[in-house]
């Protein structure tokens, strides 16, 4: 079990009840992916789990472990919109040093091979550690996104609709990275989207959620083909306009 | 770092501030080599030139001919009123480039006694007059450019050092923080400046030497400019803390601080650029009132406050008014800086343009 949910809640200032009492787990190797529509409370677990937002109620576990060090090593985030979560300030080696901070002292030598591994792991060219941000597309950005995050070889990637910004294109190269990283480094992903396409050919485990809470939870296939909450019934009429069995 | 050309661009093109720009290179050249430009130091004084005017250069000699620079021995004159004057003599004190003078330290380390330019005694050069002690006020204005113009800066460094830290902390954590912090500088803000100025400098003894007036002043200054700026730097980071990349560098371990610094601060810099610009004539201002009324920089020492101390006697203005040149250079350095300050601004968000708050 590598991250255990339990019970989180959270309430913005204003009412907004965003998480109600969210309860998951995840294991090793089996991708979990959680859907649901915009304003659902997706990202707000996904920032509670990172200990972004603290939540009001509820614990997050890394391996048993609330220690936000470890988190901080094991966990890692992709975000959503490649444009602002690279800093426009720093070159990509500066960018990709920084998901070092906390490991131990490395040489200078042994940063790059790493810094370079991890670019060949993303299938970007070598020779753009001097080069900014602002000189790469969406797609090369989320790739340097990615690549920032396996910079510590992380067990665990949040990929907080990591895909969703970008062209249908450069989405499906992705996805099919993603695959293909998985297999090689023995990841665990929890994926969040809306787009419920992806998620089924990312993810063993599916997660539902509206108003903030989780109204089904499963294995993949379980769920599309049996939806039992009426939520999620129209979640995948509307993705593959087909009629699911009631 | 782009964004910082392209503004820089964008600068480039308003011609005013640049030549605005280029004033202040000159300014700032002039003062970092005050000691050899000025033909005079700043205890050099003459009792038999006080109220001197401006000294007329002449090229030609009495016959007509080419004789190269020279300047005339005066000669001082009361009339039935004992209203002074002065007549030029007959004598001939070639100016003299580079020659031997008084001694001094270029920059307080190598010891020089060339001047650009000097005419032998008992002749006196005074390119813009006297003061009431026969100093030459060309020498004095820039001895004194060295507190007037290194005063701004010093201050504003200080002061937005404070106001940086102060601003991106308390928009950094929010929260108590950010109360404390923001109730602490209303309380600044809310004290009328120039009389805080005065609190403050009454609590400084006097028995202090001029650098120590010097540093204490700067702070004074310092103190009370930090708030408005901590202020706004509060604003721009509440919302720059909730950028994706400081998220992301938050889950991936950095500290709070190595945050701010890293990834806050420097994304408020353009805007602290033009700030810090269009806050330095504030300084200059401050410290001219505070010599101006004494309580700044003390005879002999110079400031462009001080010398203008002389000039508060409607009478002397009206017969020695070259005693009001300090005037003008704290005129043309406030201008200069409030000219580049405006178009940095306008260059670094053009959206700004036209609106005159300085904030």
């Amino acid at each position: 079990m590598i991250l255990q949910v339990e019970g989180l809640c959270k309430t913005y200032p204003g009412g907004v009840k965003a998480l109600d009492g969210v309860t998951l787990d995840i294991r090793a190797g089996e991708n979990l992916g959680l859907v649901g529509e915009s304003g659902c409370g997706k990202t707000t677990l996904a920032r509670v789990v990172m200990g972004l937002v603290a939540p009001d109620a509820g614990t997050v576990l890394l391996r048993g472990n609330p220690d936000r060090r470890e988190f901080c090593r094991q966990v890692r985030m992709v975000f959503q919109d490649p444009f602002t979560s690279l800093d426009p300030r720093y070159s990509v080696r500066e960018i990709l040093k920084e998901a070092l901070t906390l490991e131990p002292r490395m040489t200078t030598g042994e940063g790059l091979t790493r810094m370079r591994r991890v670019l060949d792991q993303v299938r970007m060219p070598r020779d753009i550690l001097a080069r900014y941000p602002h000189e790469f597309s969406g797609g090369e950005r989320q790739r340097l996104a990615i690549a920032r995050a396996l910079m510590t070889e992380p067990s665990l990637l949040i990929l907080d609709e990591a895909v969703s910004s970008l062209d249908v294109l450069v989405q499906k190269e992705i996805v099919l990275m993603l695959e293909e990283l998985q297999q090689r480094l023995h990841m665990t992903y929890f994926f969040i989207s809306h787009n419920l396409r992806v998620v089924r050919r990312l993810s063993r485990k599916i997660a539902v959620m509206t108003g903030g809470r989780i109204v089904e939870y499963g294995d993949r296939d379980a769920v599309f083909d049996r939806p039992a909450h009426p939520y999620t019934r129209t979640l995948i009429q509307a993705a593959f306009n087909y009629e699911v069995a009631p | 770092m782009s964004e910082m050309r392209l503004a820089w661009q964008r600068f480039v093109r308003d011609r005013v501030a640049f030549i605005a720009l280029g004033v202040l290179g000159l300014l700032y050249a002039l003062t970092l080599f005050a000691d050899v430009i000025a033909p005079y130091t700043l205890r050099d004084e003459s009792r038999l030139h006080t109220y001197c005017p401006p000294s007329a250069l002449h090229v030609l000699a009495a016959d007509g001919s080419f004789s190269g620079l020279y300047v005339r021995g005066v000669a001082m004159h009361y009339d039935e009123y004992r209203r002074r004057s002065y007549n030029e003599t007959q004598d001939v004190y070639p100016v003299k480039f580079f020659a031997r003078g008084e001694p001094y330290q270029l920059f307080g380390l190598v010891r020089m006694d060339r001047h650009l330019f000097s005419v032998d005694e008992p002749g006196r050069i005074y390119l813009l007059g006297a003061d009431s002690r026969g100093r030459d006020i060309f020498s004095r204005i820039l001895h004194g450019a060295r507190v007037s113009l290194t005063i701004g800066i010093l201050g504003v460094l200080i002061s937005f050092g404070i106001g940086l830290l102060v601003g991106g902390i308390a928009g950094y954590f929010g929260g108590h923080v950010d109360n404390v912090l923001m109730r602490l500088c209303e309380m600044v803000m809310m004290v009328p400046g120039f009389y805080l100025l005065l609190a403050l400098r009454a609590a400084v003894p006097d028995s202090l030497s001029s650098l120590q007036i010097y540093a204490a002043i700067t702070i004074i200054l310092s103190f009370i400019g930090w708030a408005g700026l901590a202020r706004v730097i509060r604003g721009m980071c509440l919302s720059l803390k909730e950028r994706d990349y400081v998220l992301a560098a938050w889950t991936m371990g950095l500290g709070d601080m190595e945050i701010i610094v890293r990834h806050i601060l420097p994304h408020t810099i353009s805007y602290s650029l033009a700030a810090v610009t269009l806050a330095v004539p504030g300084y200059i201002l401050g410290e001219s009132a505070l010599s101006l009324i004494g309580l700044g920089i003390q005879d002999p020492y110079a400031s462009w406050g001080n010398m203008l101390s002389e000039a508060m006697s409607i009478v002397r203005i009206q017969f020695a008014p070259w005693i009001l040149w300090p005037a003008f250079f704290i005129g043309l350095a406030v201008m200069c800086f409030n000219l580049v300050g405006d178009a940095w601004r306008d260059a670094w968000d053009p959206l700004l343009k036209g609106r005159g708050d300085n904030a």
